[in-house]
């Protein structure tokens, strides 16, 4: 395991000397660690670590750049970090075990999966108070926003469908049958694509927005990798469109996919358990977080190479990454 | 008392996690915000389909009581509604999924009394229209409702008997087998020995049939995965008086007796189903060394401490629902009631057919908390899924272990495989 990866790291970093690079903040959540792992984007050094409340796991920041809003789960709580003094500076009423969540285009509301209760609760992050409930399937988790802000996504694990919500009306659309433990919704930039991951199916279902059908269903196959370690979780899509990467969890890969025909490119070695994924906003590095080996890897995007690894806190879950 | 197949694995067994547990209801009942998903009176929630749209689907749950001991310690009593309580949990989640599909789902409990006819509980259940029935009984009763069954639009679903018998040469074409059979459970249970290197066995055996039964699916996994057994001893005690008032001072001297002068071992493997002595053992033995099978550490389907792959939600919501943790048999009802629920939300249908035939195709799988999916084996309806090794109060690892391959699935190392399957389902 480790000597692959020491290998492509030694072969990236030629490659990513050559790629300028602005600096961002990159963010990680450390589930076990009930800390996050702050990075420089452009040295790829940790620069700080941020003790947080129980069991942190999803994290994004806020559009505005200037807080991290995490999802302590064993606090039943939404933590809200202040970017520039680097503390909690107060939390949002998110309803018993918070996951996952997703900000609207907007800034506000904030949409957290409460899996216990099978909710989504949308959190007007000015007040911080709920806004609205809406009943989902068994086990919600993965949340997704279209880029016009007009359509809510809520995967349900046990339920196996991603339910298209009104981010207006707070009304369920449709609900659409997907492979089973769906973990993660993501919109294309254009917004005529939804991609689902399925972790126990093993499979990304991607469904055309307009008539909330399945186009394809993506497969993985890789190699002396037994198909039960397949276990799709974060799904990022560049902005240009051309390409998709996807953590397979146990398998220790990133799936790269041409968005264009939804094909498997290729696949890259990462640490152990790989689940979460962030682009930088020149969508140039993606930091991807290895749950079981405590590190996060990144990969550069253009000459598709893992080009570090990078310590951090004990079982990194999410990451969220400065948008300048 | 009633029991239901206390042969199933294990509760957690300390005072202290009795208190944790009472604590955490507590705690549950007392921290938690009312549960108030599914309101459907709240602004922004879908309307439910109309009735007229909604198709139904009853699910039958016919429980053989069967007289059994008390178990050893009252920490193992089983619940009222043990098993039951995780087919209606699952019967909520399917109604919850229901509601985007039009699919509504209802369970009918049948309960036989000892002694009374469990075929009689199994027509009325056909009668009123159920396909699809979950059986708690033991073997022989199974058996007799797969054969009253066949020629019927039913399917039979086995939560509870784990005789590898079922499975073989008694497997009937209308069952399907949630429950791991005593095969997989060894299997299970010898791996992790063999990777701890605790390869040399010591058994201790009651004089019971399952115990045998437990054996001999001992001996196959060590046959299979390189342990040794090097003594097997009987013990001739009876299923009496096991509870009086100084009873311990004389278990205090009977065990260190039963164990004294075995080979060089290096785990007591117990075969004592009906808990005569197993539960004795642990810290009991002549030798010190660890004990495990039917007492000590166990392989099990489920464990009420199990966290992993999401299973801490599963807990939540079974305690909150059942005010109790979530035991084995819980758990078995729970996937067979969910395997209905995917088989009708799939394939759109009620009948019998299709979804007997999507339950069983390679299209199947169902999301159960073990870090991969559960599917049933083509050879003879056999769930697999992967088993939990645990002492009383943790999980210690999972089945299958690291290292143990197999050309198609690993998990398919626990249990008959195709191969050696007698099964001719007919």
């Amino acid at each position: 395991m480790s000597t692959p990866r020491f290998g492509l790291a030694v072969a990236g970093i030629v490659a990513f000397a050559a790629t300028p690079a602005t600096a961002y903040t990159v963010y990680v959540s450390n589930e076990k660690g009930n800390s996050l792992t702050v990075i420089d984007s452009k040295t790829l050094e940790v620069q700080a670590t941020i003790p947080v409340g129980q069991r942190p796991r999803g994290i994004m920041m806020t559009k505005d750049g200037k807080q991290v809003l995490i999802c302590a789960s064993d606090d039943d709580t939404v933590q809200i970090l202040d970017v520039a003094s680097r503390e909690i500076v107060g939390d949002l009423p998110s309803g018993p075990d918070p996951e996952q969540l997703n900000i609207h285009p907007s800034g506000s509301p904030v949409y957290v999966a409460n899996e216990d209760d099978a909710l989504m609760t949308a959190i007007d992050l000015k007040d911080k108070k709920v806004v609205a409930e809406v009943p989902v399937g068994v086990e919600p988790e993965g949340v997704g926003v279209s880029p016009d802000g007009k359509i809510l996504i809520a995967t349900s694990e046990t339920s196996n469908m991603a339910h298209f919500i009104d981010t207006e009306t707070y009304e369920l659309t449709d609900n659409v049958l997907v492979g089973s433990r769906p973990r993660f919704a993501e919109f294309t930039s254009d917004g005529t694509q939804l991609w689902v991951s399925s972790e126990v199916a093993g499979t990304v279902s991607v469904i055309d927005v307009k008539t909330r059908k399945i186009i394809k269903t993506i497969g993985f196959e890789i190699p002396g990798v037994q198909p039960e370690q397949i276990q799709p979780v974060g799904v990022r899509i560049t902005k240009d469109g051309t390409r998709a990467f996807v953590a397979l969890g146990p398998a220790n890969r990133v799936a790269v996919i041409d968005a264009k025909t939804l094909e498997v490119e290729k696949y890259l070695l990462v640490g152990q358990r790989v689940w979460q994924l962030a682009f930088t906003p020149d969508d140039k590095l993606l930091f991807v977080t290895n749950g079981n080996s405590n590190d996060v890897s990144v990969i550069d995007v253009p000459s598709l190479t893992v080009v570090k690894s990078i310590a951090v806190g004990d079982a990194p879950w999410g990451v969220t990454i400065s948008p300048n | 008392m009633q029991s239901r197949q206390p042969r199933e694995p294990l509760r957690p067994a300390s005072i202290f996690s009795w208190l944790c547990q009472a604590l955490a209801l507590a705690l549950l009942l007392a921290v938690q915000r009312p549960a108030f998903a599914l309101d459907e009176s709240k602004p922004g929630v879908t309307e439910p389909a109309s009735s007229g749209d909604v198709v139904t689907v009853p699910i039958g749950y016919l429980e053989q009581e069967v007289k059994r001991p008390l178990p050893i310690s009252r920490l193992n009593i089983p619940p009222d509604d043990l098993g039951v309580a995780g087919a209606e949990l699952a019967l909520k989640d399917n109604n919850t999924t229901g509601r985007f599909t039009k699919q509504q789902f209802t369970l009918d409990v049948e309960r036989v009394p000892v002694g009374d006819d469990a075929v009689a509980a199994l027509e009325k259940l056909v009668e009123s229209g159920h396909h699809f029935i979950l059986v708690d009984a033991p073997a022989k009763t199974l058996l007799d409702l797969a054969d009253a069954a066949k020629g019927k639009d039913v399917l039979l679903l086995n939560v509870s008997a784990p005789d590898v018998s079922l499975r073989q040469e008694d497997c009937r074409a209308n069952v399907l087998h949630v429950a791991p059979d005593r095969a997989m459970l060894a299997d299970a249970l010898a791996q992790y020995l063999v990777w701890k290197k605790w390869t040399r066995w010591f058994v201790v055996k009651g004089v019971f049939p399952e115990d045998l039964d437990y054996l001999a699916a001992v001996e196959r996994a060590a046959k299979r995965f390189g342990g040794k057994i090097v003594e097997e001893r009987e013990y001739k005690g009876t299923l009496e008086s096991r509870r009086s008032d100084s009873g311990e001072q004389q278990i205090q001297q009977q065990m260190p007796t039963l164990t004294q002068g075995a080979p060089d071992y290096d785990v007591l493997i117990v075969a004592d189903e009906n808990e005569a002595f197993g539960p004795y053992l642990p810290y009991r033995s002549w030798d010190p060394r660890p004990v495990a099978g039917t007492a000590g550490l166990k392989a099990m389907s489920w464990h009420p401490a199990h966290e992993q792959w999401g299973a801490t939600q599963m807990q939540n919501r079974f305690q909150r629902f059942a005010k109790r943790f979530m035991l084995p048999l819980d758990y078995q009802a729970w996937i067979a009631v969910r395997a209905i629920g995917e088989g009708v939300t799939r394939t759109g249908s009620a009948d019998l057919d299709p979804v007997n035939a999507y339950i069983r195709s390679d299209k199947f799988d169902l999301a159960a908390f073990k870090g991969q999916k559960v599917t049933f084996r083509t050879w003879d309806g056999q769930l697999r899924q992967p088993i939990i090794i645990a002492g009383p109060d943790l999980p210690v690892s999972m089945s299958p272990q690291e290292g143990f391959l197999h050309e198609h699935a690993e998990v398919d190392t626990l249990g008959i495989d195709e191969p050696e399957t007698k099964c001719k389902l007919k």
